[in-house]
């Protein structure tokens, strides 16, 4: 039966009846409803037997997942934005350990300037950290995805990321169908570690590695990305065998058939992508969209396949790689190697900014047309970015960038209205 | 797709509002999704929350540009931020007030609109009297329900339950002051219909 949820209250109710035993969280801004919700399911004895465990900070958050894990007790907590980066160094070591942590990233911007609003600047930073990246369009992909995401990191003994945007699927309340606890346990069996700290058989993880043997270990974090390739696409062939639901994968194609551009994006803007697709496809553009579900391990071949006939691709990233552009981009063209197509990229969303139909709209237009510069900026007011740098070629004591640009912005604001 | 946009302060329970009316769309069999317009969300700040009803899955996530009803819980937003960016004359307004369009200096701003679309109800009174409380969203929606149509006093009774379902004094009031808020419009409505016969 379909309910209408907040997002974070699904995400939480489905990373209940995954069963997990530790759930540690600092409870401080940036975190969501989403522990907040799994702590009162603690509290009042629905989700049992498990421990909640309010910690000092995001290193202790992962810390603690870290060693519960370790123990063989399967793991959960949930962060976005500086939280991530404060967890940076254990993420290392737990992927580096081999230790199935499920975490919901809820997207954020990362400063400063300070901002708290959504883009996927944090996720993207730990793009090389070896987790697993899943990214969900929608809510009910949210909750499903953090399913199949216990099942993806137990097998493979390795941690994995639910990526879903902060604010914009969290807080945003829809229509979603909550999976029954016996079809999840039929699922997701129990957790069976490959190792496990045990006070009777004292044993050490975590073994220093010197050059005879660093490059083999690490290795093995990268054989798994490879294994989860194939089962990726596989768990959730399994989970729409048991829930009737097309959700996760690799790729998610829509329309591009016979696209002659396709624009390949993440996370939740795919849905307003679609339905401008949708729009221009009346009008006869031959337009699609390729969703990237796994974004760690990057799908290099489904990615090619999808992409190989189109004549040009299009990728709008809501993050940035300062000094060069997109992010997500520098793999699209990996997987382009040697196959030669206009490639462009747009950076959109940054910091919370609507990403509208009529601004992707004209976007695609430009790109059917081949009139984009190789590296654009979506909705971009260039006039307050050219008036902060004039005021810096005129002095050397131009100021603060961000407090200069809102006086600038705020000036425009304080018009008749 | 009908688009809703409601325009209020913080703490007057704009993100509920929202909430709630998808909930009743929910309930009615159809799709809906409500969202806040995600600031660092404060009392007295000016808060938007948005709310789309339609047939089917709903995919876009730009927030409401040009909503098919705007729903103004504080009439002091008025002169401070432009709550009517993006209405069309054909749209629905509904705002929380004992005054009229023209005494709340908007007779002209609104000349083209469909007159019967636009009407004011003084929510915050009837809430205070029914709730004990002037907390006006629950009765701003059901004043909504009378002026566009677009979802049942039934309906929203049910969403003001359920959203308040640990708190059931709380949830009678509400659903109380919905009721006498969806009379007052309902009678606003058919004496303009008296006014100004077909």
């Amino acid at each position: 039966m379909p309910r209408q949820l907040e997002g974070s209250r699904a995400v939480a109710e489905a990373v209940a009846l995954c069963r997990p035993e530790v759930i540690c969280a600092y409870p401080i801004s940036p975190q969501t409803h989403i522990v907040e919700n799994l702590s009162q399911l603690v509290k009042s004895g629905e989700l049992a037997p498990c421990e909640f465990v309010n910690v000092e900070s995001e290193l202790a958050a992962m810390s603690v997942a870290i060693g519960a894990s370790a123990t063989g007790a399967r793991a959960y907590t949930a962060t976005a934005s500086q939280g991530l980066l404060y967890m940076t160094e254990a993420l290392y070591n737990a992927s580096g350990l081999g230790l199935p942590i499920v975490m919901t990233v809820a997207n954020r911007a990362i400063g400063a300037p300070i901002n708290i609003w959504n883009d996927h600047s944090d996720s993207m930073s730990q793009r090389d950290s070896g987790w697993i990246q899943l990214y969900a369009e929608t809510n009910q992909e949210a909750l499903d995805l953090h399913i199949q995401a216990f099942r993806l990191a137990e097998e493979l003994s390795t941690p994995v990321m639910v990526c879903m945007d902060g604010f914009i699927l969290t807080h945003a309340v829809e229509r979603v169908e909550m999976p029954t606890q016996e079809r999840v346990d039929a699922f997701l069996p129990a957790f069976q570690p490959r190792q496990a700290l045990d006070p009777d058989e004292p044993i050490s993880i975590g073994a220093m590695v010197g050059p005879e043997a660093f490059m083999e270990v690490k290795y093995l974090a990268h054989a798994k990305h490879m294994q989860a390739l194939e089962l990726i696409p596989q768990i959730a062939a399994d989970f729409e065998g048991a829930f009737a639901r097309d959700s996760g994968g690799l790729i998610r194609p829509y329309r591009t058939d016979d696209a002659d551009t396709i624009v390949v994006a993440l996370g939740s803007v795919l849905g307003t992508i679609k339905d401008t697709v949708d729009e221009l496809r009346e009008e006869g553009v031959r337009i699609g969209v390729l969703g990237i579900g796994s974004f760690r391990p990057f799908p290099l071949e489904a990615v090619r396949r999808e992409l190989e006939r189109a004549q040009r691709v299009l990728v709008l990233e809501k993050a940035l790689a300062v000094g060069v552009g997109g992010i997500v981009s520098m793999d699209v063209r990996m997987a382009l190697t040697g196959i030669h197509l206009h490639g462009y990229t747009a950076i959109a969303g940054l910091g919370g900014r609507p990403i509208t139909k009529a601004s992707l709209r004209g976007l695609f237009l430009d790109a059917a047309a081949d009139r984009l510069e190789p590296l654009t900026f979506l909705d971009m007011d260039w006039d307050v970015v050219n008036r902060e740098l004039e005021r810096m070629r005129a002095s050397r004591a131009s100021g603060a960038h961000a407090e200069n640009i809102l006086r600038d912005v705020g000036a425009v604001a304080a018009g008749p209205v | 797709m009908f688009e809703v946009r409601i325009h209020g302060r913080g703490g007057q329970g704009v993100v509920t509002a929202a909430e709630m009316l998808a909930l009743a769309a929910f309930d009615e069999g159809r799709y809906a999704q409500a969202f806040p317009s995600f600031g660092s969300e404060r009392m007295g700040a000016p808060v938007v929350a948005f709310c789309r009803i339609d047939e089917h899955e709903i995919r876009t996530r730009e927030p409401v540009m040009e909503p098919d009803a705007l729903i103004v819980q504080d009439p002091t937003l008025l002169h401070q931020v432009d709550v009517f960016g993006g209405c069309r004359p054909e749209g629905y307004i509904l705002i929380n007030t004992a005054k009229s369009f023209d005494e709340l200096g908007l007779g002209g701003f609104v000349k083209g609109f469909r007159r019967e679309r636009l009407l004011t109800v003084p929510a915050s009174e009837l809430a205070r009297e029914h709730t004990g409380r002037a907390v006006a969203n629950a009765a701003l929606l059901g004043g909504f329900a009378a002026l566009t149509g677009a979802i049942s006093l039934d309906a929203v009774a049910r969403a003001v339950r359920e959203r308040f379902a640990t708190a059931e004094a709380v949830a009678e009031g509400n659903v109380a002051a919905a009721g006498a808020a969806h009379q007052w419009v309902a009678a606003e409505l058919q004496e303009l219909t008296r006014a100004t016969p077909a």
